[in-house]
């Protein structure tokens, strides 16, 4: 278990950076923090021309959190950013989703965008991007950039909307509204693998504390993060009088998840609704000022 | 044709080396293979089992995820160099010994960086906290127990460490 | 100090080369060897029709490779088959490199050799072998229909079968009890693969020493002597010539007992013929596809019994699935038919299995061989006793219980090693009541009750089992004091990190009356000692313990003797204590033990001022007789070799509390008890840390772990991405208590430890899911994923 080889391409800054991505075209390849890319090139089941390592481009490893969100750039490992307390003050899903991402050891290493452009359904910060209604900025050389919105960006398993040439300099997180709420749920075989199931949920409350916005995006549910509205099913009730069970219901009839070895696809489909369930009851309870949502002690059964 | 080599220079346990590699080479193989630092051990090669764990900029990395030429520039600690100047061992490797916390020792060396840097980070860890620590390392001997076990008490050895002064060593 | 340590939780000798990163495996060794990779069969049934190794010709750094057409004889011909078995009527092994037809996804067809590892892998990559596919053969019962074969001349794909009887004491056969019986019940039962997996893979080193003409070869093995004579054997070297050493082992858990693996072949062969160092480290993924796997195996089980639950006929029909080789034979299956009854006195029983080809790596021993599922069998029947009977599950075991005053017993089979199956010793209801007591057996109810009142669910389960540990046929120890007064043992088998360096040095230097810090121990090094059997089936501290024992005997036997002479006392006066050999009651006279060695070997030559005392102006052995006495030997040295009639059977009971989640059908465990039975413990420290690692391979194969093969053979989970064995935040807490029956059967009292702690867990878990859910629990492993269907399909 060995890469092969490849043209090793180690740029001091993003210009250079781009002008060898142009270069290598289909055959170039980002090294960030590798924790997804390198495992496979072991296997070799990825066997890139070119790589480039962008590990040298200290200047972005930055994240930048302020009252409109947090924009976290291609080489701020996810460590860091679940350490940042300005990013978890601005956006706490994007910490307690990255406590579920893999181990502590991994997340020294690996990076948020890394793990976006990675593209995998399985993942937590796709998920989280898509229910944020976040963004990625692409760049090229020759100046060009664009920002893709999440509901664009994720096109397939493994598979984004990143061109050839192009590389991923930063995602931005959005903030939330004022009385909102944020959960992350999944279901895991063991603790720190991909999840069978799992849900990001974002809950907006009115004045008088009733549910206004309900959403949630769902991890292993289909090619690409699933991302579902239950503010209908909601009703504008307060958190204490929503029908949980009949949103757990509705988010279980709009998923269509595969079955792999782990998993069969009911079971999927059920555990999805139950996760969805209970993120968005706890995504509900912190919107109400009940607290952080502290994870899943204690967690009531949804019967 | 041969493949084109970079000249790196990694400072490994407190040491400069320099090193030519191809841009392929693994962290752990230019560690285990090139300078000759085999208590680093690989057990997977895709990034589950954590043997390979050593500290690049006092950070547990796994070195099988990781190409020497990244690491170049950088510091790396791996089991070698946890003890003492004089080979007194660290509060933690005294504690997996005291523990019987290792027994075929082969991701022992992945164990000791990463609960290294767990106790720098926090030196009074919860039981949570601990198992949380090290769930990222697979052990198929001990079942865990007195790796658990052994967190908590190097906890304590460094802790009466730092509370003599006189004493040197690795502390949190 | 005491130089009393047996029994003692002393620390391990070996850690601190362990925790300093100085220990010495495998691929540590060997820095400027070649490296060997292998390409390996895509598919699981296929003929090799042609290789072209053409585009592999270029990559830099290519040394070497070799198909089969390019083996010589002997080192072509198919691998041995190790445990002949008159019911293994169609044993088949494999080439070291496919032949023709290739038998499973992994099995070596070409090797090559290389500079380095990455440029191995290259021309691995590159070369082309054309394959006719064949239709594969998968799963146990497709595989038992016999529809396709795996291989063409063994008919409907049964390599072995096999039926072993014991009628009740009233001469009843099995069926003829069961249909007797106030009570029937029958049932299937199914256990999937897992396997060892040590987290050091396999490897082999070799040095041909051309002016020599001899060969050391580094294997991570669990037998050394034994590979050394396949490769003494395989390559036509005399056996002299041939050394074997195993470095450290980053674990084996039965995987490397076998041998010779294809690579112990060809790795040594191949650095005969060029002249130069060649080593091969297994990678994971070879590992998964290349070594061998365990524990699948589907049952059908019928039983009778009375109203308070007696067993009074058994009949278990086992389909055993061995996969594509039988190199190891059916030891597996014939261990889970021999060992199935466990604590158990029963009416009769009659046990068939049938071990079956499948196109899938091969099945051998992993820790346990066979028990955890001869122990599902048994404690799922126990439990299904209870539940029909509306009976307590620990009352039921009971009343079927042999008791202590019943040993010696015998269960009226043969077991593993050709012998009678006769328990030695144990105390089965003083066990069961110490875990009751542990895991709160009698209260559990309540707390069930109470948990369930607030929307939780709980469930407790045992199970009990019997191991046969120990086995023959022998292990020899050599025990030599040195001058200086060092104490240097040495026994043929290997360590995978059991401890044996500590134990041993325990076990001499109680014997020896020595301090533990002059006592050296080397294991599995055959230029130290070449007579061995090798680390399985929780035998060392037996084998080895005891020979070691019985050799540091003859030493101090004659250490008295010489000392006697020195101290003009008489032999049975004198005790030898923290090194000195004194007179009792009179501690003025004595003398070394380092001065003893030097007057056991009289000398010409004073190679230092020691010595100087054995020479032969010193005055040192009287005139009248010469220097060596008939009879004795140069030196303060002893050998002996420990032999049994039979093995040991050591015992134990296991409790577990697991929740399930009513919503997720997430499977916790909240508590796990453990009470051991392994005779005199050496060093209960080491004896605890092999329970826990027992016990947590046991989650593993309860919850967790399972080899996931498709309709093609191909194996879907060769990762450890995928094959999931568990990481601290899977195991939990594990309680132990030790109960200490002697065993009358070895000088020491000791029995085996090795494989208990994972023995019953997968009955244990089972037990309590069922209890937690009140559905049937059936098969092991069990995911949520099956859980929640189980439920469903329960209507719930």
């Amino acid at each position: 278990m060995k890469p092969p080889p490849f043209d090793y391409h180690a740029p001091r800054d993003l210009g250079e950076a781009l002008a060898v991505l142009a270069g290598a075209g289909a055959g170039g390849k980002v090294l960030a923090g590798g924790q997804s890319l390198i495992p496979l090139m072991n296997m070799r089941l990825a066997a890139p021309a070119h790589l480039v390592d962008i590990n040298r481009l200290t200047g972005l490893a930055t994240i930048e959190a302020d009252a409109g969100g947090v924009r976290v750039g291609a080489l701020a490992r996810h460590a860091a950013v679940e350490r940042s307390a300005d990013a978890a003050r601005a956006q706490p899903l994007l910490r307690s989703a990255l406590r579920q991402v893999a181990h502590p050891v991994i997340r020294n290493r690996g990076t948020v965008v890394g793990s976006l452009v990675h593209a995998d359904p399985a993942a937590e910060l796709p998920a989280v991007l898509a229910v944020l209604g976040g963004s990625v900025r692409l760049a090229r050389h020759g100046g060009g950039q664009r920002d893709v919105p999440a509901g664009e960006f994720f096109t397939g398993p493994l598979e984004s909307a990143l061109r050839p040439g192009e590389l991923a300099v930063s995602a931005f997180f959005p903030a939330l509204p004022p009385r909102a709420g944020t959960a992350f749920r999944e279901v895991a075989r063991r603790h720190g693998d991909y999840a069978m199931a799992g849900a990001a949920a974002v809950v907006v409350l009115d004045e008088d504390l009733r549910i206004v916005s309900a959403r949630v995006a769902c991890v292993s549910a289909g090619p690409v993060p699933v991302t579902i509205d239950v503010s209908q099913v909601c009703d504008r009730r307060p958190a204490a009088s929503a029908d949980w069970a009949a949103v757990a219901a509705a988010v279980r009839d709009r998923v269509d998840p595969e079955a792999d070895i782990h998993a069969t696809a009911d079971y999927r489909r059920h555990l999805t609704g139950v996760l969805a369930g209970r993120a968005l009851r706890a995504a509900a309870r912190e919107a109400a000022g009940d607290g952080r949502d502290a994870g899943e002690a204690g967690e009531p059964s949804d019967g | 044709m041969g493949e084109a080599l970079h000249e790196i220079a990694l400072t490994v346990n407190g040491v400069v080396r320099e090193v030519r590699v191809p841009g392929r080479r693994l962290l752990s193989d230019c560690l285990r293979h090139d300078l000759g630092l085999t208590g680093t051990h690989v057990g997977c090669e895709h990034g589950v089992c954590g043997c390979c764990t050593v500290l690049l900029d006092g950070e547990p990395v796994r070195s099988c995820l990781t190409f020497a030429v990244t690491a170049g520039g950088h510091e790396i600690t791996t089991v070698e160099g946890l003890a003492g100047p004089e080979g007194e061992l660290s509060p933690v490797q005294r504690a997996f010994s005291e523990c019987h916390a290792l027994q075929c020792g082969f991701c022992t060396p992945g164990f000791l960086c990463t609960v290294t840097a767990l106790l720098r980070e926090n030196p009074a860890p919860t039981g949570e906290q601990v198992v949380e620590g090290i769930s990222g390392n697979l052990c198929r001997c001990t079942g865990y127990q007195n790796i658990v076990k052994a967190v908590h008490r190097a906890a304590e050895l460094a802790a009466e460490a730092d509370a003599t002064p006189a004493r040197t060593g690795e502390h949190a | 100090m005491t130089t009393r340590l047996f029994g003692e939780p002393v620390q391990r000798r070996e850690d601190r080369r362990l925790i300093t990163g100085q220990g010495l495996f495998l691929d540590d060794l060997g820095r400027d060897a070649l490296a060997a990779a292998f390409v390996r069969s895509p598919h699981a049934h296929a003929r090799v029709r042609d290789i072209d190794v053409s585009a592999a010709l270029d990559v830099d750094g290519l040394v070497a490779i070799y198909t089969w057409e390019d083996l010589p004889e002997r080192v072509r011909d198919p691998l041995p088959l190790l445990i002949p078995h008159p019911a293994l009527t169609h044993g088949r092994t494999a080439y070291p490199l496919a032949r023709d037809v290739v038998r499973h996804v992994g099995e070596p067809v070409v090797m090559v050799v290389a500079r380095d590892r990455y440029l191995a892998e290259d021309a691995a990559a590159l070369i082309e072998v054309d394959y006719e596919i064949l239709k594969p053969v998968v799963g146990i019962e497709e595989a038992a229909l016999g529809s396709h074969l795996v291989h063409d001349d063994v008919p409907g794909n049964v390599g072995a079968h096999l039926v072993q009887e014991v009628p009740s004491r009233a001469g009843l056969g099995a069926g003829r009890a069961i249909d007797a019986a106030p009570h029937t019940l029958a049932f299937r039962l199914d256990i999937e693969r897992s396997a060892s997996t040590p987290l050091e893979g396999r490897g082999v080193y070799a040095r041909w020493d051309a002016d020599d003409r001899s060969l050391r070869v580094y294997s991570s093995t669990q037998t050394s002597t034994s590979v050394r004579m396949a490769i003494a054997a395989k390559l036509g070297l005399p056996l002299p010539s041939v050394e074997v050493v195993a470095p450290d082992v980053g674990g084996g858990f039965g995987v490397k007992i076998v041998h010779p693996w294809p690579e112990e072949v060809l790795v040594p062969w191949a650095a005969m013929l060029l002249g130069r160092e060649v080593k091969w480290a297994e990678d994971r993924r070879e590992h998964f596809i290349s070594s061998a796997h365990e524990r699948g195996q589907v049952q059908h089980v019928r039983v009778g019994f009375d109203d308070e639950g007696h067993v009074l006929g058994l009949d278990v029909t086992i389909l055993h699935d061995h996969g594509a080789y039988t190199p190891y034979g059916i030891i597996v299956p014939i261990i889970t038919a021999t060992q199935l009854l466990g604590p158990y006195r029963i009416g009769a029983y009659r046990v068939e299995f049938s071990s079956i080809y499948t196109n899938t790596v091969q099945v051998t021993p992993y820790r346990g061989a066979g028990r955890p599922q001869a122990v599902f069998c048994m404690e799922r029947t126990m439990d299904r006793i209870a539940a029909h009977l509306g009976l307590d599950r620990a009352q039921v075991r009971a009343a079927n219980f042999i008791q202590p005053d019943e040993f010696p017993y015998d269960q009226g089979m043969v077991f593993q090693d050709g012998r009678p199956l006769i328990y030695d010793s144990g105390d089965y209801p003083e066990s069961l009541r110490m875990l009751k007591e542990m895991i709160g057996w009698d209260g559990f109810p309540a707390m069930k009750a109470e948990a369930a009142a607030r929307g939780r669910r709980l469930g407790i389960g045992l199970g009990c089992y019997v191991e046969g540990t120990g086995v023959g046929p022998y292990e020899g120890g050599h025990v030599q004091v040195t001058s200086d007064g060092r104490v240097h043992v040495s026994t043929g088998l290997t360590s995978q990190g059991q401890g044996h360096e500590t134990v041993f040095a325990q076990i001499a230097a109680t014997e020896l009356g020595v301090p533990l810090e002059k006592v050296s121990v080397v294991t599995g090094d055959t230029r130290r000692f070449g007579y061995a059997v090798g680390t399985f089936a929780s035998r060392a501290a037996v084998m080895s313990g005891n020979a070691i024992a019985l050799a540091c005997r003859k030493v101090r036997e004659k250490a008295l003797r010489i000392a006697a002479d020195a101290l003009e006392a008489d032999p049975r006066d004198l005790e030898i204590e923290d090194g000195l050999v004194r007179v009792v009651g009179n501690p003025e006279a004595s003398v070394p033990l380092a001065t003893v060695a030097v007057l056991s070997n009289p000398l010409r030559y004073a190679f230092d001022e020691e010595a100087a005392r054995a020479t032969q102006f010193s005055g040192a052995t009287p005139m009248d007789r010469p220097p060596v006495p008939e009879g004795e030997e140069p030196g303060l040295e002893g050998r002996d070799y420990y032999s049994p009639v039979r093995s040991t059977f050591a015992s134990g009971m296991h409790a577990a509390i697991v929740e399930t989640d009513p919503d997720t059908a997430e499977i916790r465990i909240l508590r796990y008890a453990v009470v051991h039975d392994c005779g005199r413990l050496i060093n209960p420290m080491i004896v605890e840390g092999q329970i826990h690692g027992g016990v947590a391979q046991g989650v593993g194969g309860a919850l967790y772990e399972r080899m996931v093969y498709d309709g093609h053979g191909q194996l879907l989970n060769a990762s450890f991405m995928d094959f999931l064995m568990p990481y601290a935040t899977e195991v939990p807490a594990i309680e132990t208590a030790h109960l200490e029956t002697p065993s009358p059967l070895n000088p020491l009292g000791i029995k085996g430890a090795g494989e208990a702690g994972v023995i019953p867990v997968s009955a244990v878990i089972a037990s309590a899911i069922e209890d937690a859910e009140g559905l049937p629990i059936d098969r092991m492993p069990i995911s949520p994923a099956e859980l929640y269907e189980l439920r469903r399909a329960a209507g719930r």
